[in-house]
């Protein structure tokens, strides 16, 4: 049983990425989206957190949304998977519901 | 697969309706079927035809509307939340006594039961808001 | 509210996530319009209050004082559409200095680490 997690919000404006982190488990996976987005790239306040959230759930951010703030692949965590809109699209579908932490 | 799509933030001041613009358009290409988007909250606004935005700028409803007339995409402006805010077609301008209507080509108001129907009937409901 | 009714017969389980305060914004007040139209509809519907969320279930709310609407009575009205199933993360209570008797209906606590089980009981998670 597995939940795509969308967030969208920046998590040094709110705290959505940890209220999200804390509640899901194994299986799980999380996309960064919009403003969200710019908590994949590395060397940030928040690296130690999505590193070890890694761990358990696969993690996934949008890359137009990271291009548009001035970030590219290059800039990302390791741990974390560049997807497009159709990649978006496909997380949706081999997810069984989706989740946005609005 | 048949998905579908609530927005529930209007355009411009963020970026909801935007990310669910291009979800969609990107989920039609990889063929997957769209059976609805779904307009709430400040959703709605999506679905006036009085808005001008800068010519270089996107036009936000004017993409929904060519989606819906392209691919048959069931756009849904939710009534309760239309007439809090000053969104009005026919009916509504007769049943309220409205002396104007602005609804977008392609759009619809209807009830929130189309927002449950989606949610049953699709095998994926994506949200986009703020 | 209009008389809508769904035909379709399929049934399946919502879970509703507040995680806003009321009053601040519409968002908690047009969810419980979308509850109540889900109950309506026949499906399976639960909801669940965590972060801010809690406080859409506090006592003694006035919002009068700002010329809003008390739609904090609907909550009680919920049983009376057979939304039955109401969870409330003991964690966001316990950060917000609140306690179930803060509450103004019946509510299931359950902890920040059971809030996955409930989610993937679910087959719809809506969350405004």
């Amino acid at each position: 049983m597995s939940t795509l997690n969308i967030i969208n919000k920046s998590p040094f404006e709110k705290r959505t990425l940890d209220q999200c982190l804390k509640r899901i488990g194994a299986g799980d996976s999380v996309l960064l989206i919009e403003d969200a987005s710019i908590s994949a790239v590395s060397g940030t306040a928040f690296t130690e957190q999505l590193t070890a959230a890694a761990a358990q759930s696969k993690l996934y951010v949008l890359q137009p949304d990271l291009q548009a703030r001035g970030f590219n692949d290059a800039s990302l965590l390791d741990s974390i998977e560049s997807v497009d809109y159709e990649g978006f699209v496909n997380l949706v579908v081999t997810h069984e519901r989706v989740h946005s932490w609005l | 697969m048949k998905l579908a799509v609530l927005v529930n933030e209007g355009p411009y001041q963020h970026q909801a309706s935007d990310s669910a613009y291009q979800f969609v358009t990107a989920a039609l290409r990889t063929g997957h079927e769209v059976m609805r988007v779904f307009f709430y909250h400040d959703g709605v606004n999506n679905g006036t035809r009085l808005t001008t935005p800068p010519q270089d700028d996107r036009h936000i409803q004017k993409r929904w509307s060519a989606l819906a007339q392209e691919h048959n995409v069931d756009l849904v402006l939710c009534v309760a939340a239309c007439q809090r805010r000053g969104l009005v077609d026919e009916g509504e301008a007769k049943r309220n006594s409205k002396d104007a209507t602005n609804i977008a080509p392609g759009f619809r108001i209807s009830g929130l039961g189309q927002l449950i129907e989606a949610g049953v009937e699709a095998d994926r409901l994506v949200t986009f808001g703020d | 509210m209009e008389e809508e009714e769904y035909q379709g017969g399929e049934v399946k389980k919502f879970l509703y996530v507040n995680r806003r305060l009321p009053h601040g914004t519409i968002y908690a007040l047009e969810s419980l319009e979308t509850v109540l139209i889900g109950a309506a509809f026949d499906q399976d519907v639960s909801m669940l209050f965590v972060d801010d969320g809690v406080y859409q279930l506090k006592k003694e709310q006035a919002p009068e004082s700002i010329e809003c609407k008390n739609f904090s009575k609907t909550y009680r009205a919920l049983e009376m559409y057979d939304v039955e199933k109401l969870f409330v993360e003991r964690e966001s209570l316990e950060e917000r200095g609140l306690a179930i008797d803060d509450l103004l209906v019946d509510v299931e606590l359950i902890a920040s680490s059971d809030v996955k089980a409930l989610v993937d009981e679910h087959d719809v998670i809506l969350s405004f």
